[in-house]
């Protein structure tokens, strides 16, 4: 009987150690966010209780996870959060949250006109319009977007790239087919010189990551949905695996889709795969690895490990990836949170919050001198490139630079 | 020893459990000075050990007519005069595939006729309202149940005894009657504080004293015979259950799982136990088994939800007067003139009934004691709302927007209308002592302050400081810092001791159901306090 009556309720495994609240970035710079362990387990005792022990504060959760890295009895404290909101936060209504939210709507009638959007967005009236009608704050520098999207240009490399014998699926995301289609084509480059032909999934649409944290759970499954269905298509009926280059995308692929989307992926989830993890785990073959020629300048690099690879446990395949390139001089980062956690510091409430999250890390980068600054995640680089003097590269964007075959 | 030369009380009352507080409460209102003198604390006795039902007299319809009458009219009552102290969840009878549906019939049959409102719901329907309910059930039928704090009902009486000229000595035993030519004229009480007796006088002493009735009656030489029945319950971590959750059967063990606040309940288990044993109630692992077995046929999930504590009480069952044997058992209100039945004057018991109807029990009592000294005043108690249930919750919560909305509504749950005198102008008043039951630093000085908090079990039960999933890791030390601080005279030691006795206390109720994470949790605690604070370490137990 004893053994049988074990809690299946996650939450309970909370035995209040509060180790969680010691790594949350939030509880160090506003008092009047609970932290994980009150507004996890604790208040979620008082929420079956009743509904109304909702606490509205639970808004400034960043969904970084680290309370997740951090806790030693395995609960979910992020994933119940976010639950929480999900099921009790007030509807959202916002222009700004359905703008920030909708990335991929945003992204299609952007770049339509991005000569025009770019430099408007760019202006100090505009900014100013922004932070005042909209809530989004003045400071923030809003990413370029692109006058030809990533699939437009993919859908002319079809040929050539189904040529190779080995394939995979790329997961592009929003920001890779809206903003920064070079990180794409810097992925194509590196996987063809692996001999490795690059394809796209059928009908791709946003992950879903901004729709979560904006409130659109609707929106969110349905596109969930949709890119299980054509993720399924591709490893079960093709057996080509899928590939991601942004950290946040792949994160919510794997694990937001079950754990908050009510999702089931288990048949494929080992087969969504980020970038740097794909290639270092194909060097067990150590042919391929002479496939790759790197320039043997000295290079000083530094990396930024983002939340969600943190979550993931993944960030030891960029820097085993990156000590790979000869001459270089590696420095990793004590993990800090950026503060910017996708469209969160893009809210005017949130800014200051968010630069003070932040701060450490700006520190560090302008204090080590580097070459180059690295991270795996967009939103990250969007703070570190508006927060710092130094850009910040993707990865993959970097191997592409320093590539020389 | 001290002789206390005042003029005496009107009355006396042995016993500071819910009806000991209810006829404080009922007197106090009807112009008597009284004083109630409890071992312990206030609700330290079956009242503050039971399933915390508030029974809408269902259960008891087809078995006992009159109890369930009594019970359905209380409910009406309580509903309306301790409203902070209740909720109105309404509770389900369940029919399982082995229960006999014909029992159902009868069973609304005789709810109706008792004048219970008693619905018979379509089984799938039953388990929409009540996704927690066991899927296999094949009737159900709503009733008026509901849940009662039982701490929250006594301090309340309480509270309101005291507004109205009262006097509450806790932690005073009564050691002995004083008896004077047939007559009972005052009570001995030993003063476990000061360590000294005193002698208390009064017209009328009152025995209140449930099950330790029967001994106090010895000091007349009276003989009363109770009938200890210990039931077991069980604690866990969170509510599973929206309803009062009911077997549709002839009242079983197990059988009803109550929530209740933050957690829930399930219970009864039933075992005679012999009179010497009532102070030393323990739960044993055959109970512990007995009670998820049977628990999860209401609710299979509770097999799967972590258990908190473990805990027992005594039913203050009496044996029928005239029945030497004690085989004859009342469950009903059993009021005894002891100048009629014994040919002592100045003392009456009551005793038997339950906590649903602990005021009707006062209601009688006063009456008889009213009766004795020829005052004519009429009973209020049932249409007198009690301090905590005046104002609406939500115009409450209304007047305190100010206050974060998780300790704010904790705190309005827990004291109705009187939450609005807890400290919290400061982030330090609005600052957690207790995490998981969301006790502020405020609430923890307004009920030292105001509540007769003596130490920190004493806090607990006005506060549920210690009573969420931690048990008291993280709650325990903080709180009894702050006891001492507001403390005339400041004693760390004390402060340990105090700490020392609650996490051991708390470990009591814990150890009969240590597995899984309730284990980990108390590794964790005796952790902290041992290994970390030194808590029984030779320079700690020496300064104790």
């Amino acid at each position: 009987m004893e053994a049988a009556s074990i809690s299946h309720n996650n939450f309970e495994q909370c035995i209040k150690c509060t180790i969680c609240t010691v790594y949350c970035p939030v509880l160090k710079v506003n008092p009047a966010f609970p932290g994980p362990k009150h507004g996890g387990p604790d208040h979620e005792r008082l929420r079956l209780k009743n509904p109304e022990f909702y606490d509205e504060a639970l808004k400034y959760c960043l969904n970084c996870k680290r309370c997740e890295v951090a806790c030693p009895s395995n609960v979910k404290i992020g994933d119940i959060i976010q639950s929480a909101r999900i099921k009790h936060q007030k509807k959202p209504g916002k222009i700004r949250d359905f703008l920030l939210a909708h990335t991929d709507f945003m992204g299609t009638m952007a770049t339509s006109f991005a000569p025009l959007i770019n430099p408007v967005l760019g202006l100090g009236i505009s900014k100013a319009a922004l932070d005042g009608v909209l809530s989004i704050d003045r400071h923030r520098a809003f990413p370029k977007y692109t006058g030809q999207k990533f699939e437009t240009w993919m859908k002319k490399q079809a040929e050539t790239q189904s040529r190779y014998p080995e394939q995979v699926s790329y997961f592009h995301g929003c920001y890779v087919n809206y903003n920064n289609p070079q990180l794409g084509k810097d992925l194509v480059k590196i996987f063809n010189a692996l001999g490795i032909g690059v394809q796209m999934l059928k009908n791709e649409k946003c992950c879903g990551v901004p729709l979560i944290s904006n409130g659109y759970i609707g929106k969110a499954q349905k596109n969930g949905k949709s890119n299980l269905k054509a993720i399924r298509e591709s490893v079960m009926d093709k057996n080509i695996p899928i590939v991601a280059s942004s950290s946040s995308c792949t994160f919510t692929l794997r694990d937001e889709y079950p754990h908050l989307l009510d999702i089931d992926n288990t048949e494929v989830r080992e087969h969504i795969e980020y970038a740097t993890r794909y290639i270092y785990r194909l060097f067990s073959n150590p042919d391929r690895i002479k496939k790759l020629k790197f320039t043997d300048r000295k290079l000083n690099v530094v990396y930024h490990v983002p939340c969600h690879m943190k979550k993931m446990g993944w960030e030891i395949y960029t820097i085993e990836l990156l000590k790979l390139i000869p001459n270089i001089k590696l420095t990793t980062f004590d993990s800090n949170c950026c503060g910017i956690a996708g469209t969160y510091g893009f809210k005017k409430e949130n800014y200051k919050a968010s630069q003070e999250i932040g701060k450490p890390l700006f520190d560090m980068i302008e204090r080590s001198g580097a070459d180059y600054v690295v991270s795996d995640c967009e939103t990250c680089k969007w703070q570190i490139d508006m927060s710092t003097s130094q850009t910040c590269h993707h990865p993959l964007s970097f191997l592409a630079q320093i590539l020389t075959n | 020893m001290t002789h206390q030369h005042f003029s005496p009380y009107d009355v006396i009352i042995i016993g500071g459990g819910a009806t000991g507080a209810g006829i404080a409460r009922d007197c106090s209102l009807r112009g008597l000075s009284v004083l109630v003198v409890e071992r312990s604390d206030i609700a330290t006795g079956a009242t503050g050990r039971n399933h915390g039902l508030l029974h809408s007299g269902a259960r008891y319809a087809v078995t006992d007519r009159e109890s369930a009458v009594e019970c359905i009219q209380e409910n009406n009552i309580l509903k309306n005069i301790a409203s902070h102290c209740v909720e109105k969840t309404e509770g389900l009878f369940l029919s399982l595939p082995e229960d006999d549906l014909s029992y159902q019939s009868k069973f609304v049959q005789s709810c109706r006729d008792a004048g219970i409102s008693a619905e018979i719901i379509d089984p799938g329907e039953a388990l929409l309202m009540e996704p927690a309910a066991n899927k296999e059930i094949i009737g159900a039928v709503k009733v008026p149940d509901g849940s009662i704090d039982p701490f929250r009902l006594t301090l309340s009486n309480s509270i309101d005894a005291q507004t109205h000229g009262g006097k509450l000595l806790t932690y005073h035993e009564v050691t002995d009657l004083i008896i004077n030519q047939h007559t009972v004229i005052g009570v001995k009480a030993y003063d476990f504080k000061t360590k000294e007796t005193k002698y208390l006088y009064a017209n009328i002493v009152v025995n209140a004293a449930g099950i330790w009735g029967q001994h106090i009656s010895t000091y007349a030489d009276i003989k009363i015979n109770m009938f200890p029945a210990k039931g077991s319950l069980l604690i866990f971590g969170h509510r599973i259950n929206r309803f009062v959750l009911n077997r549709c059967r002839k009242p079983a063990d197990a059988d009803i799982l109550v929530p209740g606040d933050t957690i829930c309940l399930i219970g009864t288990t039933s075992i005679h136990v012999p009179y010497n044993e009532i102070d030393n109630m323990y739960v044993t692992p055959d109970e512990v088994d007995k009670l998820i077995h049977e628990g999860e046929k209401l609710s299979p999930i509770l097999a799967h939800t972590r258990i908190l504590r473990a805990y027992a009480g005594v039913r203050p069952l009496v044996a029928a007067d005239d029945d030497p044997t004690g085989r004859n058992i009342s469950r009903g209100i059993v009021l005894l003139d002891h100048q009629k039945r014994d040919g002592l004057s100045g003392y009456i018991t009551i005793t038997g009934g339950k906590l649903m109807t602990y005021r009707l029990m006062a209601e009688m009592a006063t009456d008889l004691i009213c009766k004795k000294l020829n005052i004519d005043a009429i009973c209020v108690t049932a249409t007198t709302k009690l301090p905590g249930s005046n104002e609406k919750t939500k115009e409450v919560s209304t007047k305190m927007y100010t206050v974060p909305a998780s300790i704010r509504e904790s705190a309005i749950y827990r004291h109705g209308e009187m939450a609005q005198d807890i400290p919290n102008a400061t982030s330090i008043s609005n600052s957690l002592v207790c995490e998981c039951e969301e006790v502020s630093a405020g609430e923890v000085h307004y009920a030292k302050e105001n509540l007769n908090v003596n130490n920190l079990t004493d806090l607990r039960r006005r506060t549920r400081v210690g009573m969420g999933t931690c048990q008291g890791a993280l709650c325990a030390c903080r709180a009894v810092g702050l006891i001492n601080q507001l403390k005339k005279e400041k004693n760390s030691a004390q402060s340990k001791e105090d700490l020392s006795q609650f996490l051991n206390e708390r470990w009591k109720g814990i150890y009969p159901i240590s597995w899984g994470d309730s284990l980990r949790e108390s590794e964790y605690t005796s952790w902290v306090y041992e290994s970390v604070c030194g808590l029984n370490s030779p320079e700690n137990t020496q300064a104790i």
